[in-house]
């Protein structure tokens, strides 16, 4: 059985929901169901095959080709199975997902990740503002799973992210952490203004030296036993994590937001 | 059956239900990852007066330790889950929390979960942190040397518990010998413990006492110096018994080091002293498990 492709036709005027298109939900559904489902856009209603070409029907193996940017809600509490996505996704790009993978080989907008719960999202390009993070008004961010992101994400990096993993190669916008209840964020690259800003506890793995605000304190050098097997459990990522040159356990730990509970940690590479 | 000159008694060990977890202790080096095992199983030799039944049951490779420094795997048994876990506890929190640059993991992924560090968090007073790695739970709980680094929980599992034979010999020292001999084999099975001290025990016991506070008390037909005054089992020329008492995950793992121990004594044969190999049992009544030592060494 060939994966399921949905090759976009041409790029709509308003933006497209796209959360009916995931694997749990097309699994019973024969290849003309599927043509016959209706995608909200704007305040339309387009059939699926109105947007698409289809092609294969294993539907636990789902392929995007074409995607652009104004394609939302891809994978929606994806609960398992595989979303491949070639090109650019919109915004709430693995929202509430469940189990499973979903890959994305160009930019993702806002809000990718956003109260994810499980599974494993990896993002070729860029991402948006508040990835891994809760909508906005909701306490609870990423609760679960792991993120990849291979370039740059924006502002409010896990925001209120209660466990999970969210591993960027490039850079972090302003806010990284921001409110943060748990869990592990890994930049490689540069972290803007007000790192950690509000964050109860979780852990921020920087391979930089950040701008820290003045609610950081400095806990000294230290060689810590968890960092090993946080790394080991990259190993099988496809990417700079997972190289043996990127592993470090001798970090400086600064702890904080002093103007919350203050059990957070900043940990940043001693090279 | 009669082994380079060894007699293999027609009898069998009676060993009984046990439930039994692994822990791995790792260290800067491994002479700390030691001193911390040797700590957690101390005074475990018999479930009768320790609570539990614990040694170490081999030294790991830093490839073969979670977090890749060299460790030691430990097991631990005792009669219910209860207080398995009660024991685990209280040795990880005296012995392992305690002992410089020492780390603490599961050994068992399946089976039970029972804590590890789970309750020891609390020493961290609030400045514990948790993280999950790949779907398991570490607590790093901020000590003087650093940090303790220990997994939530870790496995327990229905074992066997009892399983033993006995070394009769010419003289001590050539029992002794013997009982080295097959521990240095016995250790190289996996999932097995021999806890007594160094892994030979001299003082088997017996069920039930002339005193009525005791039930066990010295087995008398084993006893060299007893020939003349007891009903005895040992011919004249026996002048020393020691015994090895086997713990092990599953039937065929106690065989298989009963197996490789007594092997090695009978290749040590009749030349070194050694007359006979038994076993000791209560008739078969107590204990489900039957280990026959004719049957094994077939």
């Amino acid at each position: 059985m060939s994966a399921l492709t949905f090759t976009l036709k041409h790029r709509t005027a308003q933006r497209v929901d796209m959360s009916p298109l995931v694997c749990h939900l097309l699994k019973e559904l024969k290849v003309a169901d599927i043509a016959a489902l209706t995608l909200q856009s704007g305040k339309h209603k387009l059939r699926v095959d109105e947007l698409f070409t289809i092609e294969g029907s294993d539907a636990q193996n789902i392929v995007i080709k074409n995607s652009v940017d104004n394609l939302d809600f891809i994978g929606k509490e994806l609960d398992g199975g595989c979303i491949s996505v070639s090109g650019d996704a919109g915004a709430y790009l693995g929202f509430g997902m469940k189990a499973g993978e979903l890959k994305v080989s160009g930019n993702a907008g806002l809000y990718a990740a956003c109260e994810m719960k499980k599974g494993y999202l990896e993002i070729a390009g860029n991402t948006g503002d508040f990835l891994g993070a809760a909508l906005p008004g909701n306490k609870m961010g990423m609760k679960g799973g792991t993120v990849l992101v291979k370039g740059n994400a924006g502002e409010r990096v896990g925001d209120h992210m209660r466990r999970g993993n969210i591993l960027i190669e490039g850079n972090a916008g302003d806010y990284c952490g921001s409110r943060m209840t748990a869990g592990t964020i890994a930049v490689m690259g540069q972290t803007g203004r007000y790192l950690g800003y509000a964050m109860h506890r979780g852990t921020l793995l920087l391979w930089t030296q950040p701008q820290l605000s003045a609610s950081f304190n400095d806990c000294g050098a230290h060689t810590l036993a968890f960092l090993p097997i946080l790394f080991a459990s990259f190993k099988s990522l496809n990417s700079r994590f997972a190289d043996v040159s990127s592993a470090f356990n001798r970090v400086q730990r600064y702890a904080g937001d002093m103007s919350e509970t203050g059990h957070g940690e900043v940990l940043v590479r001693i090279a | 059956m009669i082994i380079n000159g060894v007699t293999i008694d027609a009898t069998f060990a009676e060993a009984f239900p046990m439930k039994a977890t692994r822990a791995i202790i790792t260290a800067q080096n491994e002479k700390w990852a030691l001193i911390s095992a040797q700590a957690m199983t101390g005074f475990a030799t018999s479930v009768i007066a320790c609570g539990c039944e614990g040694s170490i049951e081999r030294i790991l490779d830093p490839s073969e330790t979670p977090d890749g420094r060299p460790g030691v795997s430990v097991m631990i048994f005792a009669m219910g889950g209860k207080g398995l876990a009660k024991q685990l506890e209280t040795r990880a929190g005296q012995c392992v929390l305690t002992s410089p640059t020492a780390a603490l993991f599961a050994g068992i992924d399946g089976g039970i979960r029972i804590p590890l560090g789970k309750n020891l968090r609390y020493f961290g007073d609030g400045f514990q942190v948790s993280k999950q790695i790949s779907g398991k739970r570490y607590w790093r709980i901020p000590v003087m040397d650093g940090e303790f680094l220990a997994e939530a929980t870790t496995g327990q599992v229905d074992a066997i518990g009892g399983g033993n034979f006995l070394v009769l010999a010419e003289s001590q020292p050539q029992a002794l010998a013997a009982c080295e001999a097959a521990i240095e084999e016995m250790r190289k099975i996996p999932n097995v413990i021999m806890p007594f001290p160094g892994g030979v025990v001299r003082s088997g016991s017996k069920v039930g006492s002339k005193y009525k506070t005791l039930g066990a008390s010295t087995n008398d037909a084993f006893c060299p110096t007893l020939k003349g005054m007891t009903k005895t089992e040992l011919s004249p020329e026996i002048e020393s018994v020691m015994e090895i008492v086997i713990d092990g995950l599953t039937k065929e793992d106690i065989a298989k080091a009963m197996r490789v121990g007594i092997q090695a004594i009978c290749d040590l044969g009749a030349a070194n002293g050694i007359k006979r190999i038994s076993a000791g049992n209560y008739g078969g009544k107590l204990g489900p498990f039957h280990f026959h030592l004719q049957e094994i060494m077939a």
